[in-house]
């Protein structure tokens, strides 16, 4: 049972990374092109841990906070970049 | 216990999985920039968070062992989440909203998009 619930939920979140990078594609402002980046983050971070679950080990845990810090890092420098022209003044 | 177990940690990636894709698929079905931003945040509480008790719970009732990971990666992300929505709505406002639209703040000083930041130290 629990692997149909895994696949249910492996299935939802790749279409759903699919739907966030036609977003990145089309987007017509930037600040579209950064949500969908920033989706695309949450996206990855529940994957990374769904992953974790199906083989059983608690190894994935690390790389998803890693993932979480660098997309909000990003994210922040993206809008100062676009805000400013610049990310360190 | 275990059939228990197995229904729990399966209701909630269901539920997780319903809300991650409800999420993404806002972003493509919403017409406008301020409209979009609601729906990260459908995938970051409940989506994420469905993944994140599933995790705990499968390790714990099924696997025997409790860490405490999860908890801190939903922390975090609970903590950030409002400041990416602050940040991107800010970048919106500079490219498309002139300042006569906005309405006033009230304040001393006005938006601090469209104008300096406030130069006497005298306050504080």
């Amino acid at each position: 049972m629990i692997t149909i619930a895994l696949i249910f939920a492996f299935a939802c979140y790749g279409i759903g990374l699919l739907l966030t990078l036609w977003r990145i594609t089309n987007g017509p402002d930037p600040a579209d092109r950064i949500l969908a980046l920033d989706t695309m983050v949450i996206n990855v971070i529940a994957l990374l841990i769904l992953y974790g679950i199906w083989h059983g080990t608690a190894v994935y845990y690390e790389a998803s906070m890693l993932v979480a810090m660098v997309g909000f890092v990003s994210t922040v420098a993206y809008c100062r970049f676009v805000l400013r022209g610049d990310i360190i003044e | 216990m275990s059939l228990f177990a197995e229904i729990l940690v399966s209701f909630f990636l269901v539920v997780s999985g319903i809300f991650g894709i409800v999420g993404s698929f806002g972003l493509i079905k919403l017409k406008e920039t301020m409209q979009r931003l609601h729906a990260p945040t459908k995938a970051t509480t409940l989506g994420v968070g469905g993944v994140l008790i599933a995790s705990m719970l499968y390790f714990l009732l099924i696997k025997g062992s409790f860490s405490f990971h999860e908890l801190m990666i939903t922390l975090f992300l609970f903590l950030t989440a409002p400041l990416t929505a602050l940040f991107i709505a800010k970048s919106y406002m500079q490219g498309n909203i002139r300042p006569e639209d906005v309405p006033e703040t009230g304040g001393r000083h006005g938006w601090s998009l469209y104008e300096d930041a406030p130069t006497d130290q005298g306050g504080s």
